[in-house]
């Protein structure tokens, strides 16, 4: 009995093979176990957070609306071209298909359609309502509706508006559209806004960014230099508005900015202003800035005083003490060292700053809201799901490859909250 | 030398001038807006007239802003007890060593502190308008968890990281079970992290406005909410007395959150001893 025991003990001592595959067993064990804790998280995500998202961003080239609501007749315009005139088995179609579909469906159809032709709806909706009522002959009928179906122009405009997908609110995201013969051209001057929407967004952004590394270098510096009290006044300071509700800061400069708030009244009283002319501090560009730059700055100090903290004083001292007049210690000693913290500040906020909504709809006028603004606008206000989609994968875009940038030069385990 | 010393003397008051008038910008509006609060007079100018308490009676004895308060407080507490639990075991699966793509994992976990929160609100408005989930409670507890959850994630990882996993084998052999040696030997360690993710997780939503904006019905209005559209339509002092009660409330947050990282800290010296 010992004797089978001691062999077998030996036995699977020298079976590395039975070895490395149970180890192997075990390996996948614990990788599997690993998975299952991060599972219910990552489910939950996906579910509320990664999905909706995903199903949003398909309405941005979604464009069955329109074959949805007229099948007969995006079979029958497959087989025609617009160096034909309109024929009656296209007025059939189309006839048969407005009687079969639902009032919400054409609706919603010729809403669609009015991207391509404007006009196109109301004509849609009054001719489905006396073809509802028609025999055929059809083409009679629909040309006294509306003598535009007799054009090749209207059913081309149709047979654009066929295909199941569209690059129609990519395109008009970016102030562009597709001409009848399907070339990428510019919009008219007058619906050209989009574009001037994501400039400025980016403008507002850089500007916040710079002015938050303007006032948060120093005093980031001022924090790292300081010791005992100082110090922990400086980081309560910081990170009081930190934790301050971003509405209670919001709120707080739509008060002090008034043209008669505090601001102004402390201007006034200092004999800096003129009583008569208070400046304009609220409702426009100013107030965009001071009040984004307020509330972004704690995340732009914070990580460039985490890193200034790790530079030792010594190395300045060095550069001094082999001759280093104290402009060129700052310049090509202290400024290199901080630049990992300035950069994962900027990158931050400016990150933040491109999907900035609450605060530009609250101190801003109508010239500063951002494109945030117009993608609650699209969604809430004209429910036009694809410009709100559109919208939001070019932020989304944007906002993701600056994300991958940060992971690949700071880390996202750098990121650190508080 | 002279020279040099006179130059960092420059140095300094120039720093102090810029870094100290910086810290003063972020703390003033905070201040200012308290007293404000106990105006007299329905301005927002000073010198003020007299003092009163009478926008804080407003707000304690307006129905609207009471069901604001208990509906910000109903959604945080339910937001902050889901995203606590799933972001903590998403950490703990995480922190193991055997963890694969562990680096895309968290990258997607953390995403919602990334991705424009208009962004996610018109995605889940658009959701949840699908499922019937809109003017819910449950909507709302459900989207305020998705965007407290990285917190939580990013803070007990952080804990984990001084976390020493070998007292986790120590536990087995002396014969407990994987759950036993995660709750009496895991998270009596790592509580601190935590707490700080939980409280991040609660301000994140008791803070969150746009998803309200979006999912709520005027039933499920919340504290955010009812300010936005306070400082959109009748710029009331109410307001200002809501921003003081808000102002306290993140002051006492901020004083646990050093608490809780003092102690952290304490406990890690501890052991290096």
């Amino acid at each position: 009995m010992a004797i089978t025991l001691s062999d077998e003990v030996v036995r699977n001592a020298i079976d590395t093979a039975a070895l490395t595959r149970r180890l192997r067993g075990l390996r996948r064990r614990s990788r599997i176990k690993a998975l299952l804790l991060v599972a219910p998280l990552m489910l939950f995500l996906l579910s509320v957070f990664v999905l909706p998202i995903g199903l949003l961003l398909t309405r941005s080239v979604d464009n069955s609306d329109v074959s949805l609501a007229l099948p007969n007749t995006a079979t029958a315009l497959s087989s025609w071209s617009s160096e034909h005139a309109p024929d009656e088995p296209l007025f059939a179609a189309l006839a048969a298909d407005l009687k079969a579909s639902s009032r919400e469906r054409v609706a919603e159809a010729a809403k669609r359609l009015n991207n391509y032709e404007s006009g196109i709806r109301s004509s849609l909706l009054k001719t489905a309502r006396t073809i509802r009522k028609a025999e055929a002959p059809y083409q009679p009928a629909f040309v006294e509706a509306d003598p535009r179906w007799a054009t090749p122009e209207r059913w081309a405009a149709l047979k654009q508006a066929m295909p199941r997908l569209t690059d129609f609110y990519l395109l008009a995201a970016l102030d562009l559209q597709r001409d009848e013969m399907g070339r990428i051209t510019g919009v008219a001057p007058e619906n050209a806004v989009h574009l001037d929407v994501l400039i400025r967004t980016f403008v507002v952004s850089i500007s916040v960014t710079l002015s938050c590394v303007l006032l948060g270098y120093p005093l980031a510096a001022l924090m790292a230099r300081s010791t005992g009290w100082v110090a922990n006044t400086l980081l309560i300071l910081v990170l009081l508005p930190f934790w301050t509700s971003l509405l209670v800061r919001t709120s707080a400069w739509v008060v002090l900015l008034q043209s008669r708030g505090i601001v102004n009244s402390a201007l006034i009283w200092l004999g800096l202003l003129d009583p008569t002319q208070p400046l304009e501090l609220i409702y426009n560009r100013a107030g965009v800035l001071i009040a984004m730059t307020h509330i972004l700055l704690p995340f732009m100090v914070l990580p460039i005083y985490s890193v200034m903290k790790t530079i030792p004083p010594v190395y300045m001292r060095a550069a001094s003490s082999l001759g280093a007049p104290p402009s060129s210690v700052f310049w090509r000693v202290y400024l290199p060292m901080s630049m990992p913290g300035v950069s994962a500040g900027g990158l931050l906020v400016f990150i933040l700053a491109l999907g900035y909504y609450i605060t530009p709809a609250l101190v801003g006028g109508p010239r500063d809201q951002m494109v945030s603004y117009f993608i609650a606008y699209y969604a809430n206000q004209v429910t036009n799901w694809g410009m709100a989609a559109a919208l939001s994968a070019i932020l989304l875009v944007a906002v993701l490859v600056l994300y991958a940038l940060y992971n690949r030069l700071i880390g996202i385990d750098r990121l650190r909250i508080g | 030398m002279s020279a040099a010393f006179s130059f960092n003397r420059i140095v300094a008051i120039g720093l102090w001038v810029v870094g100290g008038g910086t810290a003063l910008f972020l703390i003033a509006p905070i201040l200012a807006i308290i007293p404000l609060s106990f105006n007299a007079e329905p301005f927002f100018t000073y010198p003020m007239p007299g003092l009163s308490l009478r926008w804080y009676n407003e707000f304690f004895s307006s129905e609207v802003w009471k069901l604001a308060l208990r509906n910000s407080i109903i959604v945080a507490v339910f937001a902050t007890l889901l995203s606590t639990v799933l972001g903590t075991l998403a950490a703990i699966g995480l922190s193991q060593s055997d963890c694969p793509a562990r680096a895309t994992l968290t990258a997607i976990l953390i995403s919602p502190m990334i991705v424009p929160v208009v962004v996610a609100a018109v995605g889940i408005y658009y959701a949840f308008a699908a499922v019937g989930l809109l003017n819910s409670l449950t909507g709302l507890v459900l989207a305020h968890t998705v965007l407290g959850a990285p917190f939580v994630v990013v803070t007990v990882t952080a804990a984990l990281s001084g976390f020493d996993q070998n007292l986790m084998r120590a536990a087995a052999s002396l014969g407990a079970g994987p759950v036993e040696a995660v709750l009496r030997v895991m998270l009596p360690l790592i509580a601190p992290g935590v707490a700080s993710g939980a409280l991040f997780a609660f301000v994140t939503s008791f803070d969150e406005v746009v998803v309200a904006l979006f999912i709520a019905g005027s039933e499920e209005r919340t504290l955010p909410r009812q300010m936005w559209s306070g400082v959109r339509e009748t710029l009331s002092p109410t307001i200002a007395a809501v921003a003081a009660l808000l102002i306290v409330f993140s002051t006492l947050f901020l004083a646990t959150i050093q608490w809780l990282q003092g102690r952290a800290e304490l406990q890690k010296t501890h052991r290096e001893e």
